[in-house]
This record gives C-alpha cells, structure tokens and sequence, in this order.
C-alpha cells in the first residue's frame, strides 16, 4: 500500500546526511525556545493572549479586511483581492509588467511559496532574486524550502559551499560560514542597487492602522521592501489583526518561539509608501507605490468550519515542527508540501483537499508536543483526529480552495458545520476505500474490546494463552510496523492477571 | 478584481456566526478587540539601561556612554576602524551638533551630508558611504531595541545600505517595553509611512544554524549613550 507520501517518507529516512542536519537544527531550536520562555506562568499568559487576539481576529475577520482595506488605501497604498493561487500570480505579474521590471527582490514568503510565484514569475520572462540566504540556497539548489522558518536547514556548509562553488565560480570562500555568507551580501548588493520591484510576505496586517509587520534579522527583507520603487506584499487574508497594540504579545510569541529570540533584528513596520507632496517635506525613499494582495486560496473555507478555524490562527512560527517526532524524522520534504509538519499536516489537506492530502493528517504520533509548544494555542491533534475521521469516513473533501466560490456567493449557503456538506465528492479510488473500511472495522472492534471490561479480560487472557500463536500472527500483519523494529512479543500472562496474582486490586 | 472581494467577503460573513469567539463578542467592532494588559517591567531608570545595554550587546550592539563631546568620541571610533565616510542628516535632530563637534583632521572620517532624494544618490550610498548617522526616537529594555521613525532628515536607507550604522541615544528615552511605549506615545492614532526596531547588526544562522553577523544590512551598530538631556538638546 504504496502511497506518494509514503514512499516520500520512506526516501527521506534513507537520507542519513539531510536527517543528522535537520535532527541537529531541530534540537537547537527546541533548546533555545526553552531558554527563551523562562517562566512558564509568563508564556502561558502570554499564549492566551495570543489565543485571543487570533480568535477574535478570525471572528470579525470580514469586517477586519474592510477596515484594513481602507486605511490602507487611505495610507496610500493599493490593495487587491485574489481568490486563489492563479489570480495571486496574475495581479503581481500585471503590476511586475506595469513597471516593466525584469527582476523581483523577493524577501522570504511562505505565500509566495503556495501560490508558485517563482515559477509563475520565469513563465514570463521576469527573474525572481530569493534575497534571504537559506531562500537562495534553495534556489540555487532548485530545491523547495523545507522549513517554514529556516528553509535551507537541510543543507550542511559543505553542500552550501558547493553550491556557491558552482554558482559563483569566480568568488572562493571555502566552507567558512562567515564568508559564505558574506559572499551573500556581495553578490546581493548589486540587486539591492538595481532592481526595481520588491516584494515581501507580511507577519502581521494591523487593520487600525493599515499597518504591515514584517520581521527579519537579515536586513533583506528592509531591502526588499524599501530600496525598489515597488513593494508588493503577499499575504492570506488570516493574517490580519484588529489593533497596533495586538502586534507586542504576538511578536514576543512569535520570535521566541521560532527560535528563541526576544525579538528578530528587524522589526518593519510599513504604513505606506513614500510620502511626498504633502504638508511637510517630502520623504526622499521608501517605496513610490505599495501594493497589498490578499489571498484566500481556500482560507474562508477553513474559516466556514467552527473547529478548523482554529487553523488560521497560526501564526508561522515553525514551533510545532521544530518538537515534532515525525519532521524530525522526515524533514520538511518528507512531506510533498509547501507547509510541513504538524502545521502542515492540518493545513495541506484543508487547503488543497481531503483526496489529495488526507494522508497527511497520519503523519503524526499524536504525542501532542505540537500542541504543547503552539503559541495560538492550535489544538492540532485534535484537529488531525477530526480531518482523520473525516477521511476514514470516505469524505475525500475536495480543496476547499476548489469548492466553486461562485456557487457560494451565488446564494447557496455555506455549510452550518463543515464537513458534511464540504465533502460531497466523487468516490476515492477502490482500494483506498477498502483500506479506509478495514480501519474502521479494526477500529470498531477495537472500541468494542474496550467498552466492556469483562469483554477486554476475555480478549487479553486468550490472547496470553495464544502468545506463540499471537507472536506470529503480529509479526506477519504488522509488517509495516515491523519492518524497522523488533516485533513485540506477548507475554504469556496479562498484566491485569499478573497484579491479580501479586494481590494487587486491578480495576 | 473586486468579484473576489466581494466573493471572499461574502463567504467569510456567512460564517462569522459559526465560530465560538465569535459568541464571547457578540458585536463585532473592528477597531476594538482583546484588550492586553500592557506589558511593564517596574524597574529603576538605571535597571532599564543596564538591561537595555545587556541585551543589545548580547547581539554584538556596540554601547558607547558619552557626553558632550560626543561626535569627537564617534570620530576617533570610526576612524579607528578605517571608516571614511559617514553620511548624515543635517537636517536630522543631533545633525548641527554633529557638524559641529565634528573634529577637522586628517584622519577623522569625511562627513557627508545626505540630501536629495534616494535617486540622486543611491550610487553614492550603495557604494560609497561606509558609515550612517541617524538619531532614534527611544530604546526598549526588555529586548534591547533601538525604536527609529525614519525621516524626511533622516530617511529609511540611511539606517540599512551603509555597512556601520551609528545612533545616538538619550538614555532618558530608554523605556521598559515596546507595548507601554506604543500605548503611552498613541503611535495607533498616527503611524508614520516607516517605524522600525532595530536590535544589533543584522545576522543569519541560515547556514547550520550557526550566528554570522552583517549579511544585508549593517555589519555594525554603534549606539552612544547619551546621559542627560542638556548634552544632546535638539539643535
Ligand atoms: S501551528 Fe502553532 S506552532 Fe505551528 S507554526 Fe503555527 S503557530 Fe507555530
């Protein structure tokens, strides 16, 4: 039962070289999260305000676009809607061509990511520039990121170095990080100088203020957004946020704990473009023309359904991969998506459909670490049940990002609760049908078994009594499981025998 | 492209009941939302500089104290570090006090005015200015951040392209968090085009997870710390 992420996952635990890299950066990470939150009453504090400002942010989140909508027009810049990945793509291109660029600076954008810009961007003739150094060292590579936060964490020195060799021939910096990455700055300076268009994910969308909050340590992504003449900023339409003052607790979450900082470098926040012609002097930089597109691309799907909207709290601090067992196995590639680990094992299936990504929502132990360090408070296993339930029971929801927008907006109501109406499908392939049935059967007896405690005591004592028969029968069936450990051996007692004959009380 | 607005902002009011934040909020106000108790630290002035010292040099700031002869101070510094050029705002808060007090030697670094806008002299300062001057509008402790809203004088490239930034502070404009300060000064009421935080050089851990300073932006950042306000009263 071959699927693609299997065998995804399985080639990634082949590769001893990318898993030792990630495993390293991943143990880091959690480590200096941990430093970062030395008081545990301070950050839970601080993760229910953090709750509360997504929430209530996801609750009035139409009237939230409209005001940030104007007062970002009103701060003079241009906002544009866009539905899904394609309409993203066409509105950037038409602004790129308008101004007749050949190049874009790009700063790091998750978005840019999901809806393919760069590809989309090289389809007609216009170079995108990946201005953040773990973003280039993707590029370079032709690989995708595999991380949210740091993108290249996959990669060694001694790969990265071999890239820059082949890219930069004429530069020699060896395998030394401080010149590698200063071979960086060389070599992006120029584009810096040059190019004219620049664009930029966005952390935060203040709709009080028409402010965007972007936050770095490199100093591309001030580049990006203030040296061109243009600054496009990408973003899903979640990420808005209703008051200025909201962005403290949440840039005090965020930082530390995507990698333990108490704040990024950078802190950018970005109200306009450059102003000129009015009371004062004029402003000589910054930007002549800042344009906002929001996306939704399956968003306001998420957001029909009361218990996956929690989803779109996330603010893409990479907190939950970085303690995952399973990304830290697999890495960000493991995946076959552009948002990986346990956020994007929520994410992906929603966004792109039960029938395309369901099998992500197994890629988890359910051990909950996620969870735990989650700075929104995202209850992910218990969303990964819900999806999981919902693909056992056949309901290969289509993308939600898929489902028709103009058969919504033309009257038919959105579903009150999601995932029924959301799921009407066309049949999964037979197979997959039968696996899905065989779990539920397995399941259900499996519930059965333990619904009656007599029922259970039956099934254990036989079970002991079989153990040399059992011991065969599992190493037989659970090959998946047995297939890189040990099979488990049953004992020939049960332990609720055992206690009972020790004289321990076992209910 | 207003069907997808209108068709995104439909789906998205059909919805609005579903959600249980919603219920806790029954009238949505955009403008208001959660209220967060603002973060304080109850400290002592010098507790707060010391922390703010402490945390910016954890990220290889570099904090001066100084007094009235501080552009002399700069000028040996940068001069000692082979800086030949620093641009500034004349214009800028402390730019006649700079100019002034800007000692005439030889070895001292040139100082250039920065004017005109960005276009005029971007190959100038892409390539060659070594060192920029801007003033700052306060420092938070809690995080050890320089808080600037760029300027007309000062404006926002100034702080970024050269590879030295330089900032003079007031230490009486040093306060405990970036959230009492956003409350306290109102900045929700009037935000200029730009405000940024900037805490220590720019960096990357890109590569193996391991620190190097000055990628894109400044390698270094020089902060002098000014004691009292009748040192470095607004020209
Ligand atoms: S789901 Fe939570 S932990 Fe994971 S990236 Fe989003 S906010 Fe961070």
């Amino acid at each position: 039962m071959t699927t693609e992420f299997r065998e995804r996952a399985r080639r990634a635990l082949g590769r001893d070289r990318v898993r030792a890299n990630i495993r390293r950066a991943m143990d880091g990470l959690v480590l200096k999260r941990l430093a970062a939150f030395p008081d545990r009453e301070e950050l839970e504090r601080l993760r229910d305000q953090g709750q509360a400002i997504r929430d209530h942010a996801l609750a009035h989140l139409p009237d939230l676009l409209e005001q940030l909508e104007a007062r970002c027009s009103a701060n003079g810049m241009r906002v544009h809607w866009a539905e899904d990945a394609a309409e993203a793509n066409a509105i950037i291109l038409g602004i790129v061509q308008s101004h007749g660029a050949g190049a874009v600076l790009k700063g790091k954008s998750m978005v840019s990511e999901e809806i393919g810009l760069n590809a989309h961007l090289l389809r007609h003739g216009i170079e995108p520039i990946e201005t953040d150094l773990g973003e280039l060292i993707i590029q370079l590579a032709g690989e995708e990121p595999s991380h949210i936060v740091a993108p290249a964490v996959h990669k060694d020195r001694r790969e990265i170095a071999e890239l820059f060799r082949v890219h930069y021939p004429q530069e020699s910096c060896g395998e030394d990080i401080e010149r590698l990455t200063a071979l960086a700055r060389r070599v992006m300076r120029e584009r810096f100088h040059d190019t004219r268009v620049g664009l930029s994910g966005v952390n935060f969308a203040v709709a009080e203020t028409g402010t965007l909050c972007l936050i770095e340590n490199e100093g591309n992504g001030r580049m990006s957004t203030t040296a061109p003449d243009v600054h496009i900023a990408v973003t899903g339409i979640e990420k808005v946020i209703a008051r200025l003052e909201h962005l403290a607790p949440l840039l005090t979450l965020l930082t530390r704990s995507a990698t333990g900082q108490p704040v990024t470098t950078y802190v950018n926040m970005i109200s306009g473009p450059r102003r000129t012609g009015g009371d004062g002097p004029d402003e000589r930089d910054g930007p002549r023309e800042v344009h906002l597109v929001l996306l939704d691309n399956g968003r306001s799907g998420i957001h029909a359904d009361p218990e996956l909207r929690a989803t779109l709290r996330c603010i893409r601090c990479g907190a939950c991969m970085n303690h995952c067992p399973v990304y830290t196995r697999i890495g960000g590639h493991g995946y076959g998506t552009v948002y990986p680990g346990p956020l994007g094992a929520i994410l992906e299936p929603q966004l792109q459909g039960l029938h395309r990504r369901g099998e992500l929502a197994q890629a988890s132990s359910l051990c909950g670490a996620c969870a735990e360090v989650c700075p929104v408070r995202i209850p992910i296993p218990r969303l990964l049940n819900r999806l999981r339930y919902e693909h056992a029971q056949g309901r290969s929801a289509p993308a939600v990002g898929d489902a028709s927008p103009t058969a919504v907006s033309a009257g038919a109501p959105p579903p009150a609760t999601g995932p029924s109406a959301r799921s009407r499908d066309r049949a999964p392939p037979r197979r997959a049908r039968m696996r899905v049935a065989l779990q539920a059967g397995i399941w259900r007896l499996w519930a059965q078994v333990h619904a009656s405690p007599a029922r259970y005591r039956r099934l254990t004592s036989l079970a002991a009594r079989l153990h040399r028969l059992a011991d065969i029968v599992i190493a037989r069936t659970a090959v998946p499981w047995t297939r890189t450990r040990t099979p488990p051996r049953l004992a020939a007692e049960s332990l609720h025998a055992l206690a009972r004959r020790e004289g321990y009380c076992d209910e | 492209m207003s069907d997808a607005r209108t068709a995104i902002l439909e789906r998205l009011r059909a919805s609005g009941g579903a959600a249980a934040g919603a219920q806790l909020e029954p009238k949505p106000e955009p403008g208001s939302g959660p209220t967060v108790p603002v973060r304080r630290f109850d400290r002592s002035h010098p507790q707060l500089v010391e922390r703010f010292c402490g945390m910016l040099e954890a990220v290889r700031g570099e904090v001066y104290p100084v007094g009235a002869d501080w552009p002399a101070v700069l000028a040996r510094l940068l001069g000692e570090s082979g800086v030949e050029t620093l641009r500034y705002g004349p214009d800028g808060p402390f730019g006649a006090a700079l100019a002034d007090g800007w000692p005439a030697s030889e070895s001292t670094p040139a100082l250039v005015p920065h004017l005109g806008p960005v276009e005029d002299c971007r190959d100038a300062l892409f390539a060659e200015t070594d060192a920029g001057f801007t003033g700052c509008l306060a420092g938070v402790a809690e995080t050890g951040s320089l808080v600037l809203w760029p300027s007309p004088a000062e404006p926002r490239l100034l702080s970024l392209v050269p590879p030295v930034h330089c900032v003079l502070l007031d230490s009486a404009r040093i306060v405990p968090t970036l959230h009492g300060l956003m409350a306290d000064e109102q900045w929700h009421r009037a935000m200029p085009t730009n405000a940024l935080l900037i805490t220590g050089p720019s960096k990357s851990a890109d590569i193996e997870q391991t620190l190097a300073y000055g990628v894109h932006g400044p390698a270094r950042l020089i902060v002098l710390l000014a004691h009292g306000d009748n040192l470095i009263a607004p020209a």
